[in-house]
């Protein structure tokens, strides 16, 4: 068992975790924040995507020891001040969603992605999603979604 | 899934990691984790100890040097494509950097990780051993080409730690893989690269190890186009035969990929 801090979206966190606790269990379990979903288990369909110092990576693909004094985000601190994000905003308004499973990690990917490429077009936004599956294959929505989150995001 | 126990050290030094080493024979290195933690969760892996080097900034620097780009081990994918060194001097390697896993794994997946676990399917292997790269750790250097020893195995003895690749920067180089759709992994990836005196070609993806077609290098050698490789049968006996492809497919890709790398280059 090892001692853990961190913050999670902008909050101090401490426990005490087993050394094998994966970092999506050590959210969803201690810390309750169930917005982060685990859709595979074999790292393949990003459904647990959260943002660790700023980068996304794989909750399920990491160790919650190795996240010791880092800054994580998952999809329950994008919004602020009861506004959602503008990438969530974009999910909403193009209907970015079927059934919702893959949405935060879409978002939390989208969110990175926007980050780090700000002008997208749609053939980037399809490769950059190589790592996050939509099993309602509503993928054109998401696209669009994002494409439009970029705008917005560039306007502001 | 839930991996089996163990006991996690996060090291500040380099020696730290090798006492730790040696200390537990189970013991293994955990960098960006994309490969072993997948592992550790199908219990295919069950390390007593893991021992988290991600945090030693000595591994993790990339820097050109009298004709050579130098990468430490500790460098991600996303490091290395996006690196203006590796752009300006190896820009295949970034765009091989670039199209390992998804952005989430090349956040985290780091070159040495990649080198030491030699999957048949990891892409830098053929990079390292069309360039003639040298393998540095904490004991020695060692050329690719006795580096890679056959499928998930290397020259690295017990408690030796990969620390940088040094890439002698070639007049030219493409790297070209034809992807399984579902898992990404290359069933055929091909890294050509030319320099004054030679010209080198390695295969992954296909065959349990990653080789180089010597047959393709001569032609080359003798012809730098795409038309040097008609007539070049690629022998599907020792490649890989599975549910994503049988060996005469892989052969068949392999010729394909070689002659689109070298079209890249054209």
């Amino acid at each position: 068992m090892t001692v853990l801090s961190m913050t999670v979206n902008g909050k101090r966190v401490s426990a005490e975790v087993e050394d094998r606790t994966l970092l999506v269990y050590f959210l969803r379990e201690q810390l309750s924040l169930t917005g982060t979903h685990i859709g595979c288990d074999t790292s393949q369909c990003g459904a647990c995507v959260v943002h660790v110092n700023g980068r996304a990576v794989k909750s399920c693909s990491m160790f919650a020891v190795q996240a010791e004094g880092a800054q994580v985000t998952t999809i329950e601190g994008l919004a602020r001040d009861g506004r959602l994000h503008p990438v969530q905003e974009a999910f909403r308004e193009h209907h970015g969603l079927q059934c919702g499973f893959c949405t935060p990690g879409m978002i939390m990917t989208a969110v990175d992605l926007i980050r780090r490429k700000p002008k997208l077009d749609r053939e980037t936004i399809r490769r950059e999603l190589e790592g996050n599956i939509c099993r309602c294959t509503g993928y054109h929505n998401i696209v669009s979604a994002i494409e439009a989150a970029a705008a917005e995001m560039a306007s502001q | 899934m839930i991996p089996a126990a163990f006991r996690y050290h996060r090291v500040k030094t380099l020696a730290e990691a090798e006492k730790l080493l040696a200390a537990s024979p189970e013991a293994k290195l955990l960098a960006g984790g994309q490969t072993l933690i997948a592992a550790m969760k199908m219990r295919l892996a069950r390390p007593s100890d893991l021992v988290d080097i991600s945090g030693l900034k000595e591994l993790s620097f990339i820097r050109a040097t009298g004709g050579a780009l130098v990468v430490g081990a500790g460098a991600t994918h996303n490091d290395i494509a996006n690196s203006p060194e590796v752009l300006r001097l190896l820009p295949a390697l970034a765009e091989l950097a670039g199209g390992i896993g998804d952005p989430a794994v090349r956040h985290v997946g780091t070159l040495g990780g990649s080198v030491a676990n030699n999957d048949p399917t990891a892409d830098y292997p053929a990079a390292l051993l069309a360039l003639g790269a040298t393998v540095t750790t904490n004991r020695r250097t060692i050329a690719a080409d006795g580096f890679f020893t056959g499928m998930f195995s290397t020259a690295l003895a017990g408690g030796e730690i990969v620390t940088s690749v040094s890439f002698p920067v070639p007049e030219r180089a493409s790297y070209r893989k034809f992807r399984n759709p579902a898992s990404h992994y290359a069933m055929a990836g091909i890294f050509v690269a030319k320099t004054k005196v030679e010209v080198r070609v390695a295969v992954t993806g296909a065959a349990p190890c990653v080789f180089r077609a010597r047959e393709m290098e001569t032609a080359l050698s003798e012809n730098f186009s795409p038309a040097a490789l008609n007539g070049i049968d690629v022998d599907p006996s020792g490649l890989n035969s599975d549910i994503h492809a049988s060996a005469d497919y892989r052969a068949h890709l392999v010729s394909v990929m070689a002659k689109r790398a070298v079209e890249a280059l054209a």
